[in-house]
């Protein structure tokens, strides 16, 4: 038995994303789900299942009783923050190809632009490994991932600019999305390069957005999948990715603390795939920080170890370049929902129905949080 | 600041800390070291574990200079040094810290632009017990 093209993504759904939203998360996770399910032609009362990320505020039972879900028989949350994003879909989609479910919604809803910044909140952090951090002043996700960015800096000779180049692809491709944050908003290498530090060498613009908004998409069989109103987007595989000896954000205590998640996600992905990294039209990297870019690139098999930096140059991620990245403008820059918008983004992409069109999608990576617990998506419109 | 939130693995460090001992847990059986602490080894499976002292020598292994929103009382030191310190003994054996001009100094008591990843660091206890690192070449 495989997943391989078994399931399908047939609707995908979101909420305005700004700063402030006057909704609540509840409110904004119910009107995704609704628009996802719309989008899909599928009645709220056919869905049986649901998976989300462990952070998720909205539960089932909230998000069940009010839009009018049937009878569920599949429910999973995944850990690790932005790492969970496409393993919501990987567990919906192993649900559905096993008979356990029939109709599946994925979704996140998360008001991190107006709301509290986690990392404030000093009573919650669990004593493991953050009394081993966060006394030394190490107290944010940015300076976690920034000592492991100077380190990969150092290693491979990469640079700011290669940062850069990350920064402005998303927001190039921001500044084509009506719906992104930072549409009409272009960057510059001047306001890059002069940007007020959040933890060096991470500047303001390698650190992703703080949004407002919710997203939702909805999983059926491929056999389903004929009878919705949207061409389907094939799930062709699916992996999550937790390396051993891994530390999350705080990976400094290993023999190679530079492959993280994506190497064991990836060699699982592509394990099951009929595709390869060469195969792949446009690919949505999880971008919370630029750096996580260049790391993804390896990790994912499209260079070698310690070239994803150079492979940045000569604007291979944007459109018409090696590789597209984040089309839709990504965390950086349309907007940061967990990375939930990567996968409504590639979605769109093999519907060919973005802003930024990839011509002749057929395939798109999807990957979510590196630097934690990872999952990643390959999808695909060729049946 | 913020004190170390301690569990049943990792108070042993804190208590050695507290005495200006830095102690690394290792498996009574196979003396492999680990960090952080954990109940078990993962290269033995052994439950038996001992606190080993180290010399305290190590090698800047990364650095970050964190710039505000911070919590009040690291805003009021930034921007500061965060390093990651690997010991000469055990290079996988990394402890993160703050390099400082002296024992008990502020975190932003030496200049970014005097830390290097490589740099020769001993460390330091401030009057809490907390490690602290200074460059042996100062």
């Amino acid at each position: 038995m495989t997943i391989k093209d078994a399931t399908a993504i047939v609707g995908i759904g979101q909420t305005p994303f700004a700063k402030h939203l006057a909704e609540d998360e509840r409110a904004l996770a119910c009107r995704a789900v609704l628009a996802a399910l719309d989008d899909a032609g599928i009645a709220p009362g056919e869905v049986d299942a649901l998976a989300s990320y462990t952070m998720e505020e909205t539960d089932e039972v909230e998000l069940a009783k009010a839009v009018g879900f049937g009878d569920l028989t599949f429910f999973s949350k995944v850990g690790y923050g932005g790492g969970g994003s496409c393993a919501t879909v990987a567990h919906l989609a192993g649900a559905i190809a096993t008979g356990q479910a029939t109709v599946g919604v994925a979704w996140r809803s998360r008001k991190r632009g107006s709301g509290p910044r986690p990392w404030s909140n000093t009573t919650r952090q669990l004593p493991t490994p953050a009394q081993w951090t966060r006394p030394f002043g190490l107290l944010r996700p940015a300076d976690e991932i920034a000592m492991l960015t100077r380190r990969y800096l150092h290693e491979y000779g990469a640079t700011r600019d290669h940062l850069f180049n990350v920064a402005l692809a998303c927001r190039n491709r921001a500044n084509q999305n009506p719906a992104a944050i930072m549409y009409e908003r272009p960057l510059t290498r001047e306001m890059y390069m002069t940007s007020r530090w959040i933890s060096e060498p991470l500047c303001l613009f390698d650190n992703c957005l703080e949004t407002d908004g919710a997203l939702a998409c909805v999983i059926v069989s491929r056999d389903r999948a004929r009878d919705c109103r949207q061409a389907p987007v094939l799930v062709h595989s699916a992996a999550q990715g937790l390396p051993a000896q891994h530390h999350g954000m705080v990976n400094y205590w290993n023999d190679d603390p530079l492959t993280g998640p994506a190497w064991s996600a990836a060699r699982h992905l592509w394990k099951h795939s009929d595709f390869t990294p060469q195969d792949v039209d446009v690919a949505q990297i999880y971008d919370a920080f630029s750096a996580l870019v260049p790391l993804s690139l390896e990790g994912y098999g499209f260079c070698g170890r310690g070239e994803g930096g150079a492979f940045t140059e000569q604007g291979a991620l944007e459109i018409g370049g090696r590789l597209p990245l984040n089309t839709g403008g990504g965390g950086l820059s349309e907007a940061y929902v967990h990375g939930f918008n990567l996968i409504n983004e590639g979605v769109k992409q093999l519907r060919g129905t973005s802003t930024a069109q990839v011509p002749g999608a057929a395939t798109c990576l999807v990957t979510a949080g590196e630097g934690v617990p990872t999952s990643a998506l390959l999808l695909t419109n060729r049946s | 600041m913020l004190s170390p939130v301690t569990d049943a693995d990792g108070a042993p460090f804190w208590q050695y800390a507290a005495q200006g001992e830095l102690r690394v847990q290792t498996c009574a059986d196979c003396a492999e070291p680990r960090f952080p602490p954990r109940p078990c080894c993962p290269h033995c499976r052994s439950f038996a574990s001992e606190w080993r002292q180290v010399s305290g020598h190590g090698r800047i292994w990364s650095y970050v200079v964190p710039h505000p929103p911070l919590l009040p009382d690291y805003a009021e030191q930034a921007p500061y040094n965060v390093i990651v310190v690997e010991l000469v003994e055990h290079p996988r054996i990394r402890l993160v810290g703050n390099l400082v001009a002296e024992a008990g100094a502020r975190l932003d008591s030496v200049p970014p632009e005097r830390i290097r990843i490589g740099a020769r660091v001993q460390v330091v206890f401030d009057a809490a017990g907390l490690p602290q690192w200074v460059l042996e070449r100062a």
